[in-house]
């Protein structure tokens, strides 16, 4: 299982409890911008802001627009369905101008050390390249590599080693205004 | 930090050879000769230190234990077990009953003595016998330190017996610096730690809030280079051992580097630098901040090690498609590829003596550590396994040590040696999860 399901998972158990018992996180600011009368159904108004459901929270980038994109073993080019989500992350990127991203990029176990430092740099580079050519200004985005040091995935079969080859983007608010 | 200082105390106490009463056995029979073939251990006897005062009484066991430790831990020599000794050796100026030594077969025999002097310094002597020639190998000889120092003049002594039998300089009185890793693989934290070779008197140097990644000594011991993310991206740091303050290297803001390593001269730094997509070796004066790229190839060029003469330098790059070996002079120039077997090569490291290329080769889903010569011929794997990784050489070149992670979502790391013949392969005792191995010089 990964983490993206079970957050999805928890996101979801999350949003229903919200409509269904508004009060169950008094004082919790971020259930400020709705109201239980409107019971969820109409528009956004049932949207609670930051969550997942809220096209311009950071918790839809990861989930809705999709924040990674994932490599075959020792390659860095995009295959066409990483493209689509760097489109995706693009359009996004384009409409929250406020955000910035910083692209992590990874690499599996199977690989010595320093070399897969390199690596992940070059599927980061990838990524941020694909993302200027899609108009994002190279100023809002900047890219790191973690080599094999930081998988979420921990066995040792191709299953979890699919998933840590993989470039992250990771979104923050508010350096730039534009 | 107290270890620090007595070794400092011990470097600066002289290292003397005392009146012997014979000469020294040039060409006597005890001899091992290090080489390929199969080796059957030479038997020999260590019989506990003599206490030469009260005061020196807690020391006497303890030295001759590790001397046993270091030499049987080489696995070219077999310990004669005390309790099959003929003879105790109560006085270390009275003559050695060779005739009981031969009974066990012991071929070596090394007895010793400490005292403490006035000034609280232990003085541990030995000396070391050809107990079949009937005579003494070299001469007596005497150290002096602190008790802090009494492993490493242990270790000192047993380095004398190692060379006085193999010809070659021992490697027992020496430190390694290494990560020492903690916690599940997608939660791991990582610091840098210093040890004596044999995982005593093991210290931290940092702390565990940022990544750290593959350590490397200075030729002197004096400094170490590594990669820290504590800037938030993979930069060259480096560090002075003994007072353990680290700096970043004046590499270019906003690059990552990474994979430095000292030249010969400890003044200059071979490194990599990531711009863009592509990662380059450059090398740096430390102390003007001075740099110049080595290679300059759309690339991954990265892993390099120097030659000791400071000559060339062996590196890793994907030019060819895959992870391949390739020298080059050590200012830059046209690479010669070295490495043509099956499979992925990285991570040499040009042995001291000059003579081979330590390598980590990925072939068919293992890992081994191999060497070769440096132009690449009589390839040798010593290891497999999973994940076998980042071989450093010992200070004579006849033993590597690496990082060996097992498989698997328990999977955990730890230090490992081998000689170069491929066999004692053995565990280093780490508290710890550990990888990342430097070896660093003979004290």
């Amino acid at each position: 299982m990964n983490h993206i399901s079970k957050a999805l998972v928890l996101m979801t158990a999350l949003g229903v409890s919200a409509c269904t018992n508004p009060n169950r996180f008094p004082g919790d600011s971020s259930g400020a911008g709705y109201d239980a009368s409107a019971g969820g159904q109409n528009g956004t108004s049932g949207i609670v802001p930051g969550s997942a459901n809220d096209p311009r929270s950071a918790a839809y980038f990861q989930q809705t627009v999709g924040d990674r994109v994932l490599f075959a073993v020792d390659q860095s080019s995009l295959s066409a369905q990483g493209q689509a989500t760097l489109d995706g992350q693009a359009q996004w990127l384009m409409t929250n101008s406020d955000y910035l991203a910083v692209i992590e990029g990874h690499a599996d176990e199977q690989g010595t050390r320093e070399y897969n430092l390199a690596l992940g740099a070059r599927r980061a580079n990838a990524v941020m390249e694909y993302l200027i050519a899609r108009g994002i200004p190279a100023s809002r985005l900047k890219f790191v590599t973690y080599g094999k040091e930081r998988p979420i995935e921990i066995c040792s079969e191709e299953a979890c080693y699919a998933k840590n080859r993989r470039a992250v983007t990771i979104i923050s608010a508010g350096g730039l205004t534009s | 930090m107290r270890h620090i200082l007595a070794c400092v105390t011990l470097a600066a106490a002289a290292l003397s050879a005392f009146a012997a009463p014979s000469a020294m056995a040039q060409s006597g029979p005890l001899r091992i000769t290090i080489t390929e073939g199969v080796i059957e251990p030479i038997p020999y006897a260590v019989p506990s230190f003599v206490a030469e005062s009260a005061a020196a009484q807690g020391y006497a066991d303890q030295l001759s234990r590790v001397v046993a430790d270091d030499l049987t831990g080489t696995g070219l020599f077999r310990e004669i077990a005390r309790e099959a000794h003929i003879s105790n050796i109560t006085s270390f100026q009275s003559p050695v009953q060779f005739a009981d030594w031969k009974a066990i077969n012991a071929q070596a025999l090394i007895t010793g003595a400490v005292d403490v002097n006035a000034s609280g310094q232990l003085i541990v002597k030995f000396r070391v016998y050809d107990v079949f020639a009937g005579t003494e190998l070299g001469d007596g000889m005497q150290f002096a330190g602190t008790a802090d120092g009494v492993r490493r003049m242990a270790h000192k002594v047993a380095d004398q017996v190692y060379s006085r039998i193999t010809g070659e300089s021992g490697y027992f009185d020496s430190r390694v610096v290494f990560v020492s890793e903690t916690g599940p693989k997608d939660q791991r934290s990582k610091r840098l730690a210093i040890m004596d070779y044999d995982g005593a008197n093991l210290q931290y140097l940092t702390g565990s809030r940022s990544i750290v990644l593959a350590p490397r000594f200075s030729p002197s011991g004096d400094r170490v280079l590594y990669t820290s993310y504590e800037t938030g991206e993979p930069r060259v740091h480096v560090l002075n051992v003994g007072d353990v303050q680290s700096r970043i290297l004046p590499t270019q803001a906003g690059m990552m580097s990474f994979a430095p390593r000292f030249a010969p001269d400890g003044r200059n730094v071979v490194y990599s630098v990531t711009q863009g997509a592509n990662t380059d070796i450059f090398r740096m004066d430390i102390a003007s901040g001075a740099t110049s790229q080595l290679t300059n190839a759309p690339s991954i060029e990265t892993g390099p090690s120097l030659s000791p003469d400071g000559s060339r330098m062996v590196f890793e790059s994907d030019r060819s498609g895959t992870q391949q070996l390739y020298v080059m002079a050590a200012n830059g120039g046209e690479p010669q590829r070295i490495s043509f077997g099956a499979g992925r090569y990285g991570t040499p490291v040009w042995s001291p003596r000059g003579d081979l290329i330590a390598f980590t080769k990925q072939n068919a889903g293992r890992f081994h550590i191999g060497v070769m010569r440096v132009d690449g011929s009589e390839e040798r794997l010593l290891t497999a396994s999973f994940l076998d990784e980042g071989p450093t050489w010992a200070p004579n070149g006849r033993v590597l040590m690496f990082m060996r992670e097992t498989q698997g979502a328990q999977g955990a790391s730890a230090l490992y040696s081998v000689d170069i013949s491929g066999r004692n392969l053995k565990p280093v005792r780490t508290p710890e999860g550990a990888s990342d191995p430097s070896w660093g010089p003979l004290q």
